[in-house]
């Protein structure tokens, strides 16, 4: 059986709309169907709840409870909350996550709010691997009520000169208004891409000659996306077996190491 | 069997429309896909003069060359320019080897500029194609909502229609065509996000509801994601990868002796 490390998978409710697969049982039922031995694992409540360390909490009891040992959590951080900092403490210290995760636009910052550079020196103390969603949803469907605009990454390259070690994954930045990203952050050699939101026919070959193809990460977006897109993808591109085996594991297996 | 409703020669490479085409078909058989339907040159218009949809045809003409066996061609055209079109549905369809017509943004669909096109396909038996996306921050001028396809299908009950993307933001998209017996959703050229084809099945049920990827600026891989992916039966699956749009088509391919 072919196996993959979906770096991109979040439990919970989206609250716009029931998920098959937003219960977790049912979700990785679905990962390990497909052969996930590894998700890194977000959550969806880290969107929009203001107590987002009861958020965390909630992640690690269900990947503990149900995640037959593939679901790896990735806490939720928001700087814009009074204290954040202690929850990226509580995220490595207590809960001994490996990573963390933030969506800048929906908790209302750019990357060049100055807090973000703290959380980035935090991050690289702690050795967390930083995932920034730049979108969860196309712009164009968002609900009338929320709509916020795919995160703007031209101020990370520079900030990363700083942190050279740190390990930064980019999730669902290949939408047609996003993949601007792609060209500021293709030179930092510590950026992380996954392709949930690639698109085209082959767009993950002619994503590997854009960037080197150890930059390239498995990830679903499930259960917001079908889990089969991603996997379809990888048959659809054409890629060699070599180059494949370092996208569906291999690439995410040495960034977690 | 899969075909494939959505698809376009522009976004794919190559230095002319046949080397788009081989380009496309290569990659096509890596997923099984059988037919695709290609509309639109490699040049595209929002609001296309004559000249310009005459020429974008005659483009998708020359990519079907090959590849009569695999593809379908449909004729673009602009309901401004109302004699214009009927001319070309006359060229590309009546005399010619394509099948249906595209409508994309030059005109809300529910205007009454579409009629005579609408008639005129019916006499043909021609698939009509109408681009709908209802986006949240508002739609360009021309751009069709799904309640303007309502309009429109709610005026020719007994003519096939499909909605192009079912709306884009298709939970809207199928609420707003349910009632409309004689329009189909087309499935292509948005995110696999999942649900869609579930409520779909739900509201309307699998015969009206049509696989298309939106190639090449779309993946076939993630569109068909949303067939594979869904939680509906496995005789409904089949149904939504090629049937549907085949029994759609057949009254015009076998009218043109073309096997299928």
């Amino acid at each position: 059986m072919t196996h993959y490390i979906d770096t991109n998978v979040t439990l919970s409710r989206w609250p716009f709309r029931r998920l098959r697969g937003d219960e977790t049982t049912e979700l990785v039922k679905i990962l390990r169907h497909y052969g996930v031995t590894q998700a890194w694992t977000g959550t969806f409540d880290g969107v929009l709840h203001k107590d987002i360390a009861g958020a965390n909490e909630r992640l690690m009891e269900e990947c503990h409870k149900h995640g037959h040992g593939i679901l790896r959590p990735f806490g939720s951080v928001n700087i814009t909350l009074p204290a954040w900092e202690d929850d990226v403490r509580r995220c490595a210290d207590e809960h001994k996550m490996r990573g963390i995760r933030v969506y800048p636009n929906y908790h209302g910052y750019q990357l060049d709010h100055r807090d973000f550079a703290r959380l980035l020196a935090m991050c690289d103390e702690r050795r967390l691997i930083l995932q920034i969603a730049v979108s969860v949803e196309d712009e164009r469907t968002q609900h009338p009520l929320m709509q916020v605009k795919d995160v703007d990454c031209h101020p990370l390259a520079a900030l990363l000169k700083a942190h050279p070690n740190l390990r930064v994954v980019i999730l669902n930045t290949f939408r047609a208004t996003g993949g601007r990203n792609l060209g500021v952050l293709s030179g930092c050699k510590n950026v992380y891409f996954e392709i949930a939101t690639r698109e085209a026919v082959a767009g993950i070959a002619t994503l590997a000659e854009k960037i080197p193809v150890e930059r390239i990460l498995f990830g679903s977006h499930a259960p917001f996306f079908y889990f089969e897109s991603a996997v379809l993808k990888l048959q659809e591109s054409g890629l060699s077996e070599e180059k494949l085996a370092l996208i569906r594991t291999e690439n995410a297996g040495r960034v977690f190491a | 069997m899969i075909w494939d409703l959505h698809c376009h020669i522009a976004t794919a490479p190559g230095r002319t429309p046949d080397e788009r085409m081989y380009w496309l078909i290569q990659r096509a058989d890596r997923m099984g896909i059988d037919r695709l339907c290609i509309y639109m040159g490699t040049k595209w218009s929002d609001d296309p003069t004559p000249q310009d949809f005459r020429h974008q045809n005659d483009e998708v003409l020359e990519a079907l060359t090959h590849w009569h066996h695999r593809a379908f061609g449909f004729a673009y055209i602009n309901p401004k320019y109302r004699q214009e079109s009927l001319d070309e549905i006359n060229r590309c369809i009546r005399d010619g080897p394509m099948t249906g017509i595209k409508l994309w943004v030059a005109e809300r669909c529910n205007s009454h500029d579409l009629d005579p096109i609408v008639e005129r396909c019916a006499e043909l038996k021609a698939i009509i194609f109408q681009h709908t996306w209802l986006v949240v921050s508002g739609n360009r001028p021309g751009s069709s909502r799904p309640t303007d396809m309502a309009e429109l299908a709610t005026r020719y009950p007994d003519v096939p229609m499909i909605l192009g993307h079912t709306g884009g933001d298709w939970e809207l998209g199928i609420r707003a065509i349910r009632a409309n017996k004689n329009v189909s959703v087309d499935l292509a050229g948005f995110d696999p996000t999942a649900g869609v084809t579930e409520m779909a099945y739900r509201e309307i049920g699998a015969e009206r509801i049509i696989y298309g990827s939106d190639a090449a600026g779309r993946s076939f891989a993630s569109q068909l994601a949303k067939v594979y992916g869904a939680d509906i039966p496995e005789s409904a699956k089949k149904q939504i990868l090629g049937p549907n749009l085949r029994r759609m088509m057949l009254p015009i391919l076998q009218a043109k002796g073309v096997q299928a």
